[in-house]
């Protein structure tokens, strides 16, 4: 009996991991940098699938957004069609590991660059700057910036965000915080009238505002600086100078103004310059 | 170990606010609880049904969207705030409050069932016998069959107290900041993940583990014996 | 299940009077509960959430084959594997718990009591953050891989638990007889205790199969592709939050009835169908599953 059940219990260990790898390929974990996986006709590339007007998974199974026109042109730009581009759901805590682990070749998500994340991962771009900002109801018009949330006003975020911690330690020390885990539960509260304004990345608002255009808008100056970029392996040096290639192709040819007129132009936000490519 | 140093603070706070979630949900949920079960075994057929369709109701409902119904649907759809909407903390307090009404609601429908499966281990002579000395159903329900119907399901109220206070976890969707709440952010600010994982599952043993030996405990000292 | 009280004998059947107070006390409680939902619809349409473009979208096809049916699937499948594996596990735990040998049965008993003490959002957290971080599966896989293994370990535990109590609740002379047979302790709980306790067991293990579908549901936290997340997701598509919530819920209602009807129903038919061994298990209250 105990012999048997010794044997068993990690018998089943293996069962588990068996069946949860089940259909596991090898998946890419041998994968010699970006160049190589477009040479062999296929890319797999991490995007978010709930973030409007940025990368956005549509009702018909498609995907649209301006991170998704993005990651299409420079999987282009390499020579993957875009009927050869998989599509990878890449959330926030995994976006690191993902990469590292080799399962996506590269991820356009509003993936800020940081110095944290250059240690792990590499950073093609940037390709769009962007600030923090605040999104409120249209009919709002005693929110202009970050210190008029002062006097006990509701500001949603995400659980653990760093906008909302920014807010609260530099501008307004009496704001009042609700975390919820996603973007969308904070606009669902915001045009309920349950808070007041929800902080993040101006673009990620300007893209709620752009499905809620007339609802919801983006008010104020930017009041950070950040980039986005597009990640990759650390030391995949030849596919960062490519990515690098296809970004400013993409903004000298006017691609990237045209991508970012149709996914964000609704929300009435003003497009910011477009960047310089800091290759490093 | 510097974990420890970091996020003691918190993490006492966040273990504090998780024991206060499941203490007011469990005694609200014996309440309501109690008060289902009655009426499940009522001799007024309205009582019966509307408690028999929320046990089935509630109870097949996932906790996660019990929780998201208290925020989205009572307090942003009804009004259902709970708070002092001009109060400096109505986002906090109400965040908390709703997550201890959702609690209730969802363990209540636990606790009626085990309280009626209680009421049905009450030999039958006991309630003819309260009858026969004249208490009508509440009476006889309150004096005669309740107590001896709580003695019966200790244990299984013990179960599902420590069951509350594992699921007072998914209050962290709507950013009640408890135990759960913490784990996630300090998984993101650190990679030692194995002790952070270690230290809320010790942080949970020592409020689970008591409480079982307790009831068990309990439930054999009152154990009605025939 | 039935509206029909559990025991008749707590109350006399009601005389005139009593049935007079009986449809009093019913009718104030339907006109309470009607005059709670009229205010709750008034309440949601005045903000908007009965308008027919939140709900039109749930009649397409895209809605369905995008969002809802991956999610509903998701979650089945997480549920039925993980309910599998945890039988398993929860026999090979159960009947290690009962074991002749010390250091097996306090092994399992640390093991049960583990993961009984663990809440199963922080296992899957934690299963999700360890199997990214030392990349243990495939990305597609990974969150079903945490939801999963989080699933098993906690109702393993738990199914452990009732193949103990269905063993135990065997009277005593079923294990003394096979021994006195000549059967060693393996083999009688093999031949001749396990397939007798599963009549006990049955019920409670299916049981635990709702508790697993309604659990998945935390895996929405964790990025696993379940109802409660598409909902959400579809929800944020179409601006319809709330109702796409509803419909998710009035979806997980209904299969979790279905299933906690068949566990009645398979307790019913093992009831009829042999002569239980065990005594009828109603004098012990059942756990109810949480």
């Amino acid at each position: 009996m105990k012999l048997k059940s010794l044997i068993a219990l990690p018998a089943l260990a293996l069962i588990v991991a068996g069946a949860a790898t089940g259909c596991a390929s090898a998946a890419g974990s041998e994968a010699k940098g970006v160049e190589a996986k477009a040479k062999a006709g296929q890319l797999t590339i991490g995007i978010v699938f709930d973030r409007p007007g940025i990368s956005q998974k549509n009702p018909d199974g498609s995907f649209s957004g301006f991170d998704v026109d993005v990651a299409k042109y420079v999987a282009g730009k390499l020579g993957v069609q875009e009927s050869e581009i998989k599509w990878q759901e890449a959330p926030t805590a995994q976006r690191e590991n993902l990469i590292q682990n080799g399962q996506v070749d590269y991820i356009v998500a509003a993936y800020t660059i940081n110095d944290a994340r250059k240690e792990k991962i590499g950073f093609a771009g940037p390709y769009l700057t962007v600030g923090q900002s605040l999104l409120v109801r249209a009919d709002n018009t005693d929110i202009t910036g970050p210190e008029s949330l002062n006097g006990g006003k509701k500001l949603c975020s995400t659980v653990g965000s760093v906008p909302a911690q920014n807010i609260k330690k530099n501008y307004s020390k009496d704001v009042q915080l609700q975390e919820y885990d996603t973007n969308a539960a904070c606009v669902e509260a915001l045009k309920s009238g349950a808070v007041d304004a929800i902080s993040t990345d101006d673009i990620v608002l300007a893209g709620y505002a752009a499905i809620n255009a007339g609802k919801l808008k983006v008010v104020g100056k930017p009041f950070t600086k950040d980039s986005y970029g597009i990640g990759l392996k650390r030391d995949d040096t030849t596919g960062r100078a490519k990515i690098n290639d296809a970004i400013e192709d993409m903004i000298k040819d006017g691609s990237w103004a045209k991508a970012f007129g149709k996914n964000l132009g609704p929300s009435g936000y003003q497009q910011p310059a477009a960047p310089a490519v800091n290759r490093y | 170990m510097e974990i420890l140093t970091e996020y003691g603070d918190q993490l006492v706070t966040a273990f504090t606010r998780t024991i206060q979630l499941a203490a007011l949900s469990a005694v609200a949920a014996l309440v309501l609880g109690t008060v289902l079960a009655a009426m499940r075994v009522s001799p007024v057929w309205a009582l019966r049904t509307v408690a028999t369709a929320y046990v089935n109701i509630v109870r097949n409902t996932p906790l996660t969207l019990v929780v998201l119904f208290a925020s989205f649907g009572l307090a942003q759809q009804l009004g259902i705030t709970l708070v002092d909407p001009k109060s400096p903390t109505s986002i906090t307090d109400s965040s908390f409050r709703l997550a201890v009404l959702a609690f209730s609601l969802y363990t209540a429908t636990f606790v009626c069932e085990a309280v009626r499966a209680g009421v049905n281990t009450i030999p039958v002579g006991q309630s003819e016998a309260a009858r026969s000395l004249g208490l009508g159903f509440t009476q006889g329900l309150r004096y005669i069959v309740l107590p001896q119907a709580f003695r019966a399901v200790i244990g299984p109220l013990g179960s599902i107290l420590i069951a509350l206070i594992k699921n007072t976890t998914v209050a962290s969707v709507i950013g009640v900041a408890e135990a759960a709440l913490l784990m996630k952010e300090v998984i993101e600010n650190t990679s030692a993940l194995i002790v952070v994982g270690l230290i809320f599952a010790l942080g949970f043993m020592c409020l689970t583990l008591p409480t079982g030996a307790a009831f068990s405990y309990l439930s054999k000292k009152l154990a009605v014996r025939t | 299940m039935s509206t029909k009280p559990a025991l008749k004998t707590l109350y006399d059947e009601p005389g005139p009077r009593g049935k007079a107070l009986n449809l009093i006390i019913s009718a104030a409680c339907l006109a309470g509960l009607a005059g709670g939902a009229v205010w709750v619809l008034s309440a949601l349409r005045e903000k908007g959430q009965l308008a027919p473009e939140k709900w039109l979208p749930f009649l397409t096809a895209d809605m369905w084959r995008t969002y809802l049916l991956p999610g509903i699937i998701g979650t089945l499948q997480a549920a039925a594997l993980a309910v599998v594996l945890a039988t398993v596990l929860g026999i090979l735990l159960g009947v290690g718990r009962m074991s002749e040998k010390r250091l097996m049965r306090y092994g399992c008993t640390v093991v049960v009591e583990f993961f009984r003490a663990m809440p199963l959002l922080i296992l899957m957290i934690f299963c999700f953050q360890v199997f990214a971080n030392y990349s243990l599966f495939p990305s597609t896989q990974l969150a079903m891989a945490a939801v999963v293994t989080g699933l098993t370990l906690c109702n393993g535990a738990v199914i452990a638990e009732i193949v103990r109590a269905g063993v135990q609740a065997l009277p005593r002379g079923q294990r003394e007889a096979s021994i006195a047979l000549g059967l060693g302790n393996g083999q009688a709980m093999r031949m001749v205790l396990l397939p007798q306790a599963i009549t006990a067991m049955l019920p409670p293990i299916v049981a635990q199969l709702v508790v697993a579908l309604k659990d998945t549901a935390l895996g929405y936290q964790i990025t696993y592709v379940e109802a409660v997340r598409q909902g959400i997701q579809a929800g944020s598509a179409y601006s319809n939050y709330i109702p796409a919530l509803l419909v998710v819920a009035a979806v997980m209602i209904a299969i979790n009835f279905a299933l906690s009807q068949l566990a009645v129903t398979v307790e019913n038919k093992l009831r009829k169908g042999r002569k239980p061994v065990v005594k009828a298990p109603d004098q012990q209250v059942a756990v109810p599953a949480l």
